[in-house]
């Protein structure tokens, strides 16, 4: 099965070239001339590239040939970005894909069979949960924009959200693996409509729980919307209850219209989102400037490094957040919706992959869980470019692989790894019956 | 579960696309309004990154130009006029705080460089950055600079001079003038300058009452309907009765029986006043319509600071037509609620000159990349025909009669025939001068040579004690000798 190796391989090509253009573009765009200095970043990414690739060749030789190159696509843009936003911004976030790879590459080495992690997935429930705590926690916790999104634990600051969605994706797909027999069965109809039984419904109800909680406690909107947005997508996939999610969504919506009106920090985003030209230099200013940056890169954009980030003269911002939230916009900004339209259909890519791996697994919890960690990415890059385009109110979600920030690059590593494990895995099994068939001369 | 996965997969790409939606509908379809919105500043400081081009007079002097500020990403151009005030009419001012106007807000699409889609694309695509076009004007900086020196020394006004076979303006000169470099530091004071009104070109928006320069058109509009011929006499007496006041000659002097060329000579009220009635209202008002009354300039200047003329009706705020009653008698000879733009009354010369055809008045001459190459050529083009040819040449007859023995001798030049009109209209009581009662609006219009003219021009000054002969035809005998020469 080393063909999927060979065209993994092969889509990494386009990805160097990407990368080191993207750099060149950049760099002569504030040189004037264009230096090797490019090349050099291109072929370090090129290398780390191509070692995890062998890593992967002799580890996971029958995995998934496309989700590599696709998520390398998506770092390379998000280097390129960053680079041109600002050029230490792009030294750390060539530091953070070292260090994701290696936390990719410590994955696939450590989890090999995965189905440990039911074992433990009440533990890892409780850690990611306590995780999500910890930016409440006086002298360790930070406030970023009004939400408790950060933990500073001396020079080692992150995100934790982005750790607890995998932890939360793998406690959820464990548990539905063992309780979507009961709540199929168990189900019952009250007025037309189909409850769950509530005995085997209650630990959901705290993932519920969990999400309101966020919502206030975190006040991380973005955070509440993706994780809940993951568990109706996995409970509609285990149970194949239609009817749960609407309730679900409904229980969601019930709780985030309360707290709307009445946590000022989210009432305040939902207002934003609702009435952005109430307060043009105000609180309306950053959706705004997104939206006009968007209109400034038409068709094909502005190239890169050509649109504005800051009023010219000054060091005020015209893009607030341009490295992380808003990057969306700055892509618009300078690739155009051609640009941008690539960069969904990547996302859309991955989708398409995750879900692939999803059909051919073998095994509940495999399905589950490469469902919910597909799911979670995918839902994540649609809470932050739906919030940059206004679809739903901006929150602080990083955009998967290209937004500045060492939290998120290195947690969707991790959850590639996952993913790879549970594909390497089904393409084996699925590969196996019809070898053996073929080794036994069955007819064609 | 396959199906629900493959169920949550479309749902899944149901949610990209309506992201692809939202990201086109700003992106592009909404991308315009967006651009127009007030709080969104990037369009103002986009358009202070592309170095925009130079405004040229006719010689190459250097009217407008972009110098570059501070480095890097903070890199902008701000506009720089090494001419001060010579050339702020028409050619106007462009700062991203303050707007622009005049010429450099018709042209600012070419001045940015912002050409068609098309280039636009194909400049992305080649990665060039937007760099704006040289404009050349027609502008004759030294009959500029002669024109607005006599001004100042005249009083406020303005000055028009046109090519009559192209409309190229040679010169539009505004008392008072203003330096469009103080435009960032003293806008409000420029803006709210009582009497001076230094922002406003007195070519395009000073509206006066035209006197007796208006019976070039009225003449014009009797001998080309046909109504009279150079040879048809009128008994001009010293005195008319018209709507119960009486309409006088200077020192009531009476004429008698008159043809055209004596009538305009001496700029003869009665004479004109019984032609008037006898056109009628329609073919008066035809004919100023084709002259261009009633109607905007064709300008290169943005429409909102050019004014119509014609018959003002100053309760209604608007002009009247045809079919409004006026007093025929005294708009034959300027008077009446008549109001008249220099600019207006020089196309009037200039149809005249030019056979009776009335070409489009334009500022800009050619448009030049920023590689050298001209990429646009002003086509002269016609606006009207308002007369004959041989109307025309009758009426050039008549008018040269008013330099060589009439009211307008001081508009010769020698050795060059000299066709014109002048005109004083009393402006008593005028709060634009203070409110004396000696005030009078003089006036010159005229071209040269008259046997093949190069030039008309229009001069106009407000608020002065003196008579179109005094201050207004020497303004136009040195300024059309200065652009004859100059070739």
């Amino acid at each position: 099965m080393t063909s999927a190796r060979n065209r993994e391989l092969l889509a990494l090509v386009p990805v160097a070239i990407l990368l080191t253009a993207g750099f060149a573009a950049v760099f002569s765009q504030e040189n004037e001339q264009l230096g090797n200095l490019s090349l050099i970043y291109g072929a370090y990414f090129l290398a780390l590239c191509l070692v995890t690739h062998i890593y992967l060749r002799i580890r996971l030789p029958d995995a998934d040939p496309y989700l590599f190159p696709l998520m390398a696509t998506l770092t390379a843009f998000g280097l390129v970005m960053v680079y041109r936003i600002d050029e230490g911004l792009a030294r750390d976030q060539a530091n953070w894909f070292v260090l994701g790879l290696v936390l990719f590459a410590l994955t696939i080495q450590f989890l090999r069979d995965y189905e440990v992690l039911e074992r433990y997935r009440y533990t890892i429930a409780i850690g990611g949960l306590l995780l999500l705590l910890a930016p409440r926690v006086p002298g360790i916790g930070q406030q970023v924009n009004g939400a408790y999104l950060g933990v500073k634990i001396g020079p080692l600051a992150f995100q934790p959200a982005e750790f607890t969605k995998i932890a939360i994706v793998i406690f959820l797909a464990s548990y539905l693996r063992e309780h979507r027999e009961v709540l199929i069965v168990g189900a019952r109809r009250v007025l037309g409509v189909t409850l769950p039984p509530l005995k085997h419904f209650g630990p959901m109800l705290v993932v519920w729980g969990a999400s309101m909680f966020m919502l206030v406690f975190i006040r991380d909107l973005g955070s509440s919307l993706m994780f809940f947005a993951a568990f109706l997508a996995l409970l509609y996939v285990a149970t194949g209850r239609f009817s749960f999610v609407v309730i679900g969504m409904a229980m969601f919506l019930v709780g985030a219209w309360f707290f709307a009106s009445t946590v000022p920090h989210v009432h305040e985003r939902v207002e934003i989102w609702l009435h952005p030209y109430e307060d043009p230099q105000g609180s309306g200013y950053q959706i705004l400037n997104s939206i006009f940056a968007q209109a400034d890169g038409g068709l094909f954009g502005k190239g890169f490094g050509e649109a504005l980030i800051t009023v010219p003269g000054t060091d005020n911002s015209l893009l607030p957040a341009a490295q992380t939230d808003m990057i969306y916009a700055l892509i618009v900004n300078e690739v155009g919706l051609f640009g941008a339209v690539g960069v969904v259909l990547v996302y859309m890519l991955v989708a398409a992959r995750g879900f692939k791996i999803a059909l051919i697994a073998g095994d509940g919890f495999s399905k589950l869980l490469a469902t919910g960690l597909t799911a979670v990415f995918a839902i994540q890059a649609f809470v932050i470019i739906g919030g940059v385009t206004r679809v739903i109110p901006l929150t602080g979600v990083t955009l998967p692989f290209i937004s500045y920030g060492g939290s998120s690059i290195v947690a969707n590593f991790v959850l590639l790894a996952l993913l790879l494990l549970i594909s390497d895995r089904a393409r084996r099994e699925a590969a196996e019956p019809a070898g053996r068939m073929a080794a036994l001369g069955a007819p064609a | 579960m396959n199906r629900q996965i493959v169920k949550l997969f479309a749902f899944v790409m149901v949610l990209f696309g309506v992201l692809i939606g939202f990201t086109s509908y700003w992106s592009v379809f909404d991308a315009e309004a967006l651009k127009e919105k007030d709080a969104n500043k990037r369009p103002l400081f986009e358009q202070q990154q592309i170095p925009r081009g130079r405004i040229l007079a006719a010689d190459g002097t250097v009217i407008a130009k972009s110098v570059a500020k501070g480095k890097g990403a903070a890199k902008r151009y701000v506009r720089r006029y090494p001419e001060g005030s010579l050339f702020g009419h028409p050619i106007g001012y462009s700062f991203v705080q303050y707007g622009d106007s005049e010429f450099e807000q018709f042209h600012n699409d070419e001045l940015v460089g912002e050409g068609s889609e098309f280039t636009s694309i194909a400049d992305e695509l080649l990665g060039h950055t937007q760099e704006g076009n040289d404009i050349v004007t027609n502008i004759d900086a030294d009959a500029q600079r002669l024109a607005l020196a006599e001004l100042e020394e005249a009083g406020f006004g303005a000055v028009v001079a046109l090519e009559p076979s192209t409309g190229a303006v040679k010169v539009m000169a505004s008392n008072a003038p203003f330096d469009p470099n103080r435009v960032p530091y003293e806008y409000s004071k420029l803006a709210n300058n009582g009497i001076e009104t230094p922002l406003l070109n007195r070519a395009t928006q000073g509206r006066y009452p035209p006197g007796s320069t208006f019976k070039v058109v009225t003449a014009a509009a009797g001998l080309d309907s046909g109504a009279i011929t150079p040879e048809t006499t009128i008994d001009a007496p010293g005195s008319l009765e018209v709507e119960g006041t009486p309409l006088q000659n200077d020192f009531n002097e009476d004429f008698g029986p008159i043809a055209l060329d004596t009538a305009l000579t001496s700029s003869v009220n009665t004479w004109f006043g019984q032609l008037g009635q006898q056109l009628g209202n329609d073919t008066l008002f035809k004919y100023m319509e084709r002259f261009g009354f009633n109607a905007k300039p064709a300008i290169d200047l943005p429409e909102d600071e050019v004014l119509e003329s014609g018959v003002y009706d100053f309760e209604t705020e608007e002009m009247l037509t045809a079919n409004d009653p006026v007093d025929l008698a005294r708009l034959a000879i300027g008077q009446e609620r008549l109001l008249a733009t220099p600019l207006q009354m020089a196309q009037v010369a200039a149809a005249v000159a030019n056979g009776g055809t009335l070409m489009k008045p334009q500022i800009w001459k050619r448009v030049v990349d920023p590689d050298g190459r001209v990429t646009d050529t002003m086509d002269p083009s016609v606006y009207s025909e308002p007369i004959s040819e041989e109307t025309a040449a009758e009426l050039t007859t008549a008018m040269e009669g008013v330099v060589s023995e009439g009211t307008g001798t001081n508009a010769a030049i020698s050795g060059v025939p000299v066709a014109g009109k002048t005109g004083t209209a009393e402006t008593p009581g005028n709060l634009a001068c203070g409110g004396g009662e000696e005030e009078n609006q003089a006036w010159f219009i005229g071209f040269a040579p008259a046997d093949d003219p190069q030039i008309a021009i229009a001069a106009s000054v407000e608020c002065t004690e003196q008579f179109g002969n005094d201050v207004a035809a020497p303004i136009f005998s040195d300024v059309a000798e200065a652009i004859l020469n100059g070739e």
